[in-house]
């Protein structure tokens, strides 16, 4: 299994060095070094899921080791991979949604400049994130955390010639800064307090330690999740993320990158579950986001930034799950969003190729009769998304919810206005897009048109996958949870039997509810030009200017940082270190000006000085 | 058998004949030849020396000095026919050119 594994992680690698150094060689060949690289990972995954399925398992019982990286006295760290049921689900999710990704991209990049760039890339993202996902301590874990984000900024920047997008990699690159810090800061103190980093020797270990320090460890910890995750206070990278291709947004910011953090929260069950306080800021935190991040979707005309707050509010979800100590169900959502929100992200991707680029759901509408594949499979991630049975977000929604119930009500109630407020604006970017009349610019309408299979395969796939996910999760008994808790051992399993059915009806219900109101609002009462420049009211000003998060960030920390910059810059740097540097020169200019004066050019002055000289030295040394 | 002090006082005399003629002459070629008498002197203290203790080693110094001051002879005047030609002047007053 152990060869597998590194062949998982060597083949986009070597895509990666294939497409850096010969890309441009190979300009339209690069995509079939990256699909085909990704593909045999693909494959080699499924085959170590099926292993892991049939109870086998590397670097549980012992720790793995591939080699010794650091050797000193106090500090060993080893590369070595830990495949349990956890990391197989990811493993499985990650290289699934990235291979339909990477096929989909070949469609909608063809002609870009940096094609070969791409798809080095996104490649390196592909090792990145199995990096961080097999790792079995937690400097590979932080290795890969690192390298995924480098590789968002990469990708988020892609287009670096338009400046919104660098800008955008860079808020992107610094606020998870933010978050790694106290990651790092979480490792050195399980490090202190250990003096391990293997998952394994932590792990064992963890009980031993004083409750403070497991909970400042966990809280730690968190707060590089929050920073990874996008979750309140440092969502604000996400949706501005946007601004990279939209295959990227589908895979890193949708799909994968961005549930590390939850993923992260789940490998470290042990401390959580030590530190209860921890788990319920996880748990606090990712409620708060959910609601607030759906609450800004609500109003947000551009159609990816709705579903960037759409996966803001999703991973709250998930951090509600892994916060109420619901293991399996954060990470059975984790796998359900990745397939439902890869998919919408991909089917808006579609929709902005054949719009030009267009992202104002406000100038769309009517797209269903001229894109209908895109149309439909954007139905079915909408409605899995809403969480309407039997599609995928409905079974691990309520997993969540059902988990929430049983001693969080105030979290599960808020779960549940947030589902209504999901279903709202997931309908609602449906209704303006493809339903209802054509608002689309008449020379845009020109070209209109479907995309091509490589682009429409993939999103039929996922959208497959949207519906089919869920079954496994039918059962709080068996399917995906009794395999998932094989690995967080014995969680409390709660006796949900007789009230879940009534949870359940409420769920699809709210659901319902949600689209109904968005029929009501959008299709109902048709959606036309007047309507849409027709300014709102004070919540609806709120709200569409993000309750000023940004704002507050640029006059709390971006101008005094820039400003303490300029400080340094006019003050330190300008009057000090150069006023030094220029002193220096000029008090050897004063002098040697001085000393020059000597040089007369009479030679008469020159004798007599020599002889003097000579006068002098003689009387001292004879003397 | 004249005493070493003898030639050792004329010896000083001749160099300090030497040194004045430098500092004070503003001919070049009279300072030329006044380097020549400092030279001179020196290689009269030498072969006085080599004399008085009775080895070989100060004579074989003359020769070493009479070689250079020849040598020097030939360049230093080169040197002054060139500046003549360009200046017009041998005054040292009027010879300033090389300073800051």
């Amino acid at each position: 299994m152990q060869t597998y594994v590194i062949w998982i992680l060597l083949c986009p690698l070597i895509g990666v060095l294939i497409n850096g150094f010969f890309g441009r060689r190979l300009g339209r060949g690069a995509h079939v070094v990256a699909c085909g690289a990704v593909g045999v990972s693909w494959a080699l995954s499924i085959l170590v899921f099926l292993r892991v399925l049939n109870g086998d398992a590397l670097g549980v019982d012992v720790p793995a080791k591939l080699y010794s990286w650091i050797s000193t006295d106090t500090l060993n760290v080893v590369v070595g991979f830990r495949v349990d049921e956890l990391s197989a689900v990811m493993l499985l999710v990650v290289t699934t949604v990235s291979f339909f990704v990477h096929v989909y991209s070949i469609g909608y990049m063809r002609g870009d400049p940096g094609y070969a760039r791409y798809f080095t890339f996104l490649n390196l993202f592909v090792f990145s994130m199995l990096v961080l996902v097999l790792a079995d301590n937690f400097v590979q874990m932080f290795v890969g955390w690192e390298a995924v984000g480098l590789c968002s900024y990469l990708l988020i920047g892609f287009w670096y010639e338009k400046k919104s997008a660098s800008d955008a990699g860079k808020k992107a690159f610094i606020v998870n800064r933010i978050g790694d810090f106290g990651f790092l800061i979480g490792l050195l103190m399980i490090f202190a307090n250990v003096g391990s980093l293997d998952f394994y020797f932590v792990f064992r270990d963890a009980h031993n330690l004083p409750q403070a320090t497991v909970t400042a460890i966990a809280l730690l910890l968190f707060v590089g999740a929050v920073g990874k995750s996008a979750q309140f206070p440092l969502y604000v990278w996400l949706p501005d993320a946007m601004e990279g291709p939209t295959p990227v947004s589908s895979l890193i910011h949708a799909a994968t990158m961005v549930t590390a953090g939850v993923y992260m929260v789940a490998r470290c069950h042990v401390l959580y579950d030590l530190a209860p306080a921890a788990a319920a800021v996880v748990a606090g935190v990712g409620a708060f986001t959910a609601f607030f991040a759906a609450s800004i979707a609500l109003v947000t005309n551009d159609i990816k930034r709705v579903l960037a707050y759409s996966t803001v509010s999703q991973l709250g979800y998930m951090f509600i799950g892994v916060g109420v100590g619901a293991y399996a169900a954060g990470i059975f959502h984790l796998m359900t969003h990745a397939f439902f929100k890869g998919l919408l992200f991909l089917t808006a991707g579609s929709v902005m190729h054949a719009m030009s680029g267009e992202l104002d759901m406000r100038r769309m509408g009517g797209l269903k009769r001229r894109m209908p594949v895109t149309a439909w499979t954007f139905v079915i991630g909408a409605v899995a998304i809403a969480g309407v049975p039997p599609l995928a977000g409905f079974w691990s929604k309520d997993a969540i919810l059902d988990a929430a119930f049983h001693g969080h009500p105030i979290l599960w109630a808020v779960g549940l206005v947030t589902a209504f407020m999901t279903a709202f604006y997931v309908f609602r970017l449906i209704f303006m897009t493809f339903f209802g009349a054509s608002r689309v610019d008449r020379e845009v309408e020109h070209h209109l048109h479907e995309s091509p299979p490589s682009m429409t395969v993939p999103l039929i796939v996922l959208a497959a996958l949207s519906v089919v996910a869920g079954l496994v999760g039918t059962s709080e008994q068996g399917g995906i949870f009794a395999f998932l808790n094989r690995a967080f051992g014995d969680v409390e399993g709660h006796e949900g039997a007789g009230g879940k059915l009534g949870l359940m009806a409420v769920s699809v219900l709210v659901g319902l509810g949600g689209i109904f109101v968005a029929y009501r609002l959008y299709l109902a009462r048709p959606y036309t030009r007047e309507r849409a420049a027709r300014p709102g009211g004070a919540l609806h000003r709120l709200l569409s200017s993000k309750y000023y998060v940004d704002e507050i960030y640029h006059a709390l920390i971006v101008q005094p940082v820039s400003r303490f910059a300029g400080f340094l810059w006019d003050v330190i740097d300008s009057l000090i270190v150069d006023g030094l540097v220029n002193l220096t020169g000029l008090f050897v200019k004063v002098v040697s000006w001085v000393v020059s004066r000597v040089q007369t050019g009479r030679t008469p002055f020159y004798a007599t000085s020599m002889v003097v000289g000579t006068v002098v030295l003689l009387y001292y040394i004879i003397r | 058998m004249v005493p070493i002090s003898h030639y050792t006082i004329l010896s000083a005399v001749l160099f300090a004949i030497g040194v004045l003629g430098v500092l004070t002459r503003r001919n070049v070629i009279v300072i030329f030849m006044s380097v020549e008498l400092m030279l001179n002197a020196v290689n009269l203290s030498f072969v006085a020396f080599a004399k008085h203790y009775g080895e070989a080693t100060g004579q074989v110094f003359v020769f070493f000095v009479m070689t250079v001051a020849a040598a020097e002879v030939a360049v230093g005047l080169a040197i002054i026919i060139a500046l003549f030609r360009n200046r017009e002047t041998i005054n040292v007053e009027e010879i300033n050119l090389l300073k800051w």
